[in-house]
């Protein structure tokens, strides 16, 4: 395991299988938190605390705990139950220790919980069998790859507010077309990190 | 709460369908619309798992304490979820193989927990049951005609089988990302223009129905633009959270 591939993975997270533009996935809070800058960063960097933090617990669920004991089959029901309960410990923490992080964060968190990018993180580094340090660098990249994707739309989005679309697109229907654009240009990304470091 | 049995199971397909009108489980559904026979195992996955979710949840009503309630109703649909992964992986698994991780993370479809939510706690097992039938005929007819649409122009094919003419110009670009959104779109759109009820939508539904009402806390339903929508709750929280 070197370093360059710890950084393919990385950077393959953020641009080239963005997890929102390419895999669909958490796709309700990009639409619906896309709607000001803000809020999309704010939700952004709470999803990549979420994911990095729920890699590092449910890696050594399922490695020490579930598959030496022959108990993959509760992968599903074990994860969204740690996923789920590190959410609230996390409010909890940040509430008590850290006032000014969780007034940033406190209103994203419980909506974490539902968001299937981090639970398709956590499942999607057990079935490519990645390291623990590569497991963390794909939920690194994922997360930052949301945020991207969050920010980048965040912008596009004002920009559609201001528009005059046709009475049935308006509303969701417009937004949606114009995140097929947007992902259209990350098709721009395919090969990019394979050529630079290949 | 009267509704006659008949319009609880056919309100799921067109007037409250969950995809298009209420925009619930959007993941799975731009996904898994690749391929004809691929939205036919999700909806057939998807629509087991509400059926028996919603029956459970609607028995243990008057059982499962109102504060830990969301933890619960994740566990049963969980536990459903993991048992139709291994009956596919058993007796399907080619389609195993194409629904991939979206079969695992029909536990964060918003569409089940939100029918939990909405429907199966407040109503007795035959009705969540109908509830249930009405909803997965809903997502299943909308995801099979999303995946027609995209592998009839994307692949020139249909259920695997070739389209004489489609077949050579074929826009690939269909079966991927952006032609997904883009179709999907081209669908919402369609609905809007039949059924021109979208400024009714938040009168009618409110947040009774949300599936997020339990953790905005109703703040400001104001700012409520869709009724429903797992990610709209983050719009209305934050609402709330500014005022």
């Amino acid at each position: 395991m070197s370093f360059k591939a710890l950084i393919v993975i990385l950077l393959s997270g953020v641009l080239v299988n963005n997890y929102v533009l390419r895999q669909f996935l958490g796709i309700c809070p990009f639409l619906g938190v896309s709607k000001e800058l803000k809020n999309a960063t704010g939700m952004s960097i709470a999803v990549i605390f979420v994911m990095v933090l729920a890699t590092a617990v449910t890696w050594p669920i399922q490695m020490l705990l579930l598959t030496p004991n022959g108990l993959g089959y509760l992968q599903t029901v074990v994860f969204i139950l740690v996923i789920a309960a590190l959410v609230q410990l996390v409010e909890i923490v940040l509430k008590r220790f850290i006032p000014a992080l969780y007034r940033a964060l406190g209103v994203y968190l419980p909506l974490i919980t539902t968001n299937c990018a981090v639970l398709a993180v956590t499942i999607a580094n057990i079935d490519k069998s990645y390291t623990f340090v590569e497991s963390i660098f794909n939920a690194l990249g994922s997360g930052i790859g949301f945020m991207l994707a969050m920010v980048l739309f965040a912008g596009v989005r004002g920009h559609i507010e201001a528009s005059d679309p046709p009475e049935s697109f308006k509303g969701l229907p417009i937004v949606l077309v114009a995140a097929s654009i947007l992902s259209l240009s990350f098709f721009g990304f395919n090969g990019v990190v394979e050529n630079l470091f290949g | 709460m009267k509704e006659s049995k008949l319009s609880i199971l056919t309100k799921g397909i067109i007037k409250e369908n969950p995809v298009l009108v209420l925009v619930l489980g959007t993941c799975p559904t731009l996904a898994v619309t690749t391929q004809a026979s691929n939205a036919i195992g999700m909806g057939i996955a998807f629509t087991f798992v509400l059926i028996c979710s919603n029956i459970v949840i609607s028995l243990l009503r008057n059982i499962i304490p109102d504060k830990v309630r969301i933890p619960c109703y994740i566990t049963v649909i969980a536990g459903f979820v993991t048992i139709i992964e291994l009956v596919m992986e058993a007796y399907a698994y080619s389609l195993y193989e194409a629904l991939g991780i979206y079969l695992s993370l029909i536990v964060v479809n918003c569409i089940i927990l939100g029918r939990a939510e909405m429907f199966a706690n407040k109503n007795k097992p035959f009705a969540s049951f109908l509830d249930a039938v009405g909803m997965g005929i809903g997502f299943t007819l909308t995801l099979l005609v999303m995946a027609s649409i995209r592998e009839i122009l994307g692949s020139g094919t249909w259920f695997g089988m070739e389209i004489p003419v489609l077949k050579d110009n074929n826009i690939s670009l269909m079966t991927m990302a952006p032609g997904g959104f883009f179709v999907f779109a081209c669908l919402m759109a369609l609905v809007n223009r039949i059924t021109k009820h979208r400024n009714k939508r938040i009168t009618e539904y409110g947040c009774d129905t949300c599936p997020s009402a339990a953790s905005c806390g109703k703040t400001s339903c104001e700012g409520c633009t869709s009724a429903a929508g797992e990610a709209e709750k983050a719009a209305v929280q934050e609402g709330g959270a500014v005022k």
